[in-house]
């Protein structure tokens, strides 16, 4: 499902002397079935446009369209739920969502909402605990008695039950363990793959989103500065320095190799494993099997 | 809607209200209640609209403002007022549609209790509007520091206080996060049959608890590590300095007062 905004401005308590604008002409396209990953400095807005893609937020300028659904700023827009269906967002630090008396009942809760069949949603839960990592026993217990990182992949569960045409996450993985980390975000990219979903990955980490992104947006005060390849976007650290961002590890850690062997790798690393790959192919090439 | 809420807010500004002593101001809002009750007639309570019209444009706060933040306590107004309309029987019959009378004393009741209500919402309303909870809390210190004599906890008071009205806009924000959160999950809270509405509350209100507890708790245990254990010998790092201006709207309030009673019937 394609999602697409057009000059959308957006500010928060309108006529209060609490106004606040949080973004300002902001054109941004997600094609379907893309992995879209839009990074910002902290402030830049990133979570206020994640709001307007499943209508949570309407704009006060502007149209967002969802699929066929347009959302115009002004216009009364009817029947969300069917948009919500469609797109899921994982909130940041989404263990805060949980309520229910049993894990299983908490997950099904997504999925009931929008007229799943109780075995149906029952069948999800049981599949996507599997999926994320947990323990079969932890379907009974009360999601209140779980750890920190167990309660962050339950909520996450609730949310894919739903079986989302797009998926949006809010730093999914803030907080959590190195290892919890990756393994969530791997999920994540295989879900991608395998159900064909629409992924938006909002981050700090611009190793995640150089990894699994094959888009990327910049937003800066508002504004969604550019959008382009990983590749290009990581490759220019002057416009990267320009918005407070910085290039990923594994792409610094190349130009450092660069600059102290005088060798040039042949293309740009967004991750460790390519750049390892990299290295190694330049070192053959000079002739020196090992360092 | 939650951020147009306005109870316990705080918008921070330079007008003569903002600057005043908050100890002046919670005098002044105490007496202003007490004084509310003079007026019994329609020009006392033309002048207590008037003077409380004079106080918020003072304050410099934007009379719409203030009328979009309050619309939940209207509801409760107009309630208050078709009950004193419907239910008063005195005085000469006004109207009478169906089974509904409408006396001429019921109507003049209505009026003066939801005017009076008003006033009250107003004026306690631009008390936390222009004073920071902090200095809220001083000021309540301070004037109810003689009872410590006769061992009230003046200063855990004052302390209790502060906290929640800190916690009012922290919970609010929440609220709406969370609403988000389970909105996104298909749940709606705004529609459909009453008894749904009602079980849609439960995914909200759960969440909203467990963070209040855990609020509370971190606090307490960030309180203690920095030292705290109340307000034995503890000094004041904010002065506060009454000034010209406080004595003056403390006459002002007195010389209110005098007009309320001289047009009292």
């Amino acid at each position: 499902m394609e999602i697409l905004l057009e000059g959308v401005g957006y500010s928060y308590a309108e006529n209060t002397p609490f106004e606040k604008r949080a973004l300002t002409d902001v054109n941004l396209h997600i094609p379907s079935g893309s992995y879209t990953a839009i990074i910002g400095h902290t402030g830049s807005g990133k979570s206020t446009v994640l709001q307007h893609l499943n209508a949570l937020l309407k704009p006060t300028e502007g149209v967002v369209m969802i699929g066929e659904r347009k959302i115009e700023a002004g216009v009364k827009a009817k029947d969300l739920r069917s948009i919500r269906r469609q797109v899921g967002i994982v909130f940041q630090f989404p263990e805060q969502q949980l309520f229910d008396e049993t894990v299983l009942k908490d997950i099904m809760f997504g999925p009931l909402n929008f007229g799943v069949p109780e075995e149906e949603a029952e069948r999800r839960a049981r599949e996507l605990v599997v999926q994320l990592g947990l323990p079969d026993e932890v379907l009974e217990k009360s999601p209140f008695d779980l750890s920190g990182g167990q309660m962050r992949r339950v909520a996450i569960a609730g949310v894919l039950a739903m079986e989302p045409k797009v998926l949006v996450l809010d730093e999914p993985t803030a907080g959590l363990d190195p290892r919890g980390r990756r393994e969530i975000m791997d999920l994540f990219h295989e879900l991608h793959v395998t159900k064909n979903l629409t992924t938006v990955l909002v981050t700090h980490s611009m190793e995640d989103a150089a990894r699994y992104a094959d888009r990327v947006a910049i937003m800066h005060k508002g504004r969604c500065m550019v959008t382009g390849e990983p590749k290009e976007i990581f490759s220019n650290e002057e416009q990267l320095g320009d918005y407070r961002l910085q290039a990923p590890r594994s792409i610094r850690l190349q130009r450092d190799f660069e600059e102290r062997t005088g060798l040039k790798l042949e293309s740009i690393s967004l991750t460790e494993e390519t750049l390892a790959k990299n290295i190694a192919l330049a070192l053959a090439e000079e002739g020196r099997g090992s360092l | 809607m939650m951020e147009k809420m306005i109870f316990g807010r705080f918008i921070p500004g330079d007008s003569l209200v903002h600057r005043m002593d908050p100890r002046a101001k919670i005098l002044f809002v105490f007496l202003f209640i007490a004084i509310v009750f003079v007026a019994n007639n329609a020009i006392g309570y033309a002048i207590l609209l008037g003077f409380t019209l004079l106080v918020v444009f003072l304050s410099k706060i934007r009379l719409y403002f203030l009328i979009n933040g309050l619309k939940p306590v209207f509801i409760l107004l107009v309630f208050t007022f078709f009950l004193h309309l419907f239910f008063t029987r005195e005085g000469d019959l006004l109207l009478s549609i169906w089974v509904i009378d409408i006396y001429e004393e019921g109507l003049r009741q209505g009026i003066f209790i939801s005017t009076r209500f008003l006033v009250l919402v107003f004026i306690t309303s631009i008390l936390t509007l222009t004073t920071s909870p902090i200095s809220i809390t001083d000021g309540i210190e301070i004037l109810l520091g003689p009872f410590k004599k006769i061992k009230l906890p003046v200063h855990e008071l004052a302390l209790m206080m502060s906290i929640s009205l800190r916690f009012i806009p922290t919970l609010m924000d929440e609220t709406g996060k969370i609403l988000k959160a389970q909105m996104a999950r298909g749940s709606d809270i705004g529609s459909g049959p009453m008894k749904e509405r009602v079980k849609a509350v439960v995914p909200l209100l759960i969440p909203l608890f467990v963070s209040a507890f855990k609020r509370a708790e971190d606090l307490a245990t960030a309180m203690e590590v920095r030292g705290y254990r109340g307000g034995e010998g503890r000094t004041r790092y904010r002065q506060l300095n009454w000034r010209i201006a406080d004595t003056l709207s403390l006459v002002l309030l007195a010389g209110l007062t005098a007009i309320l009673w001289y047009f009292r019937t």
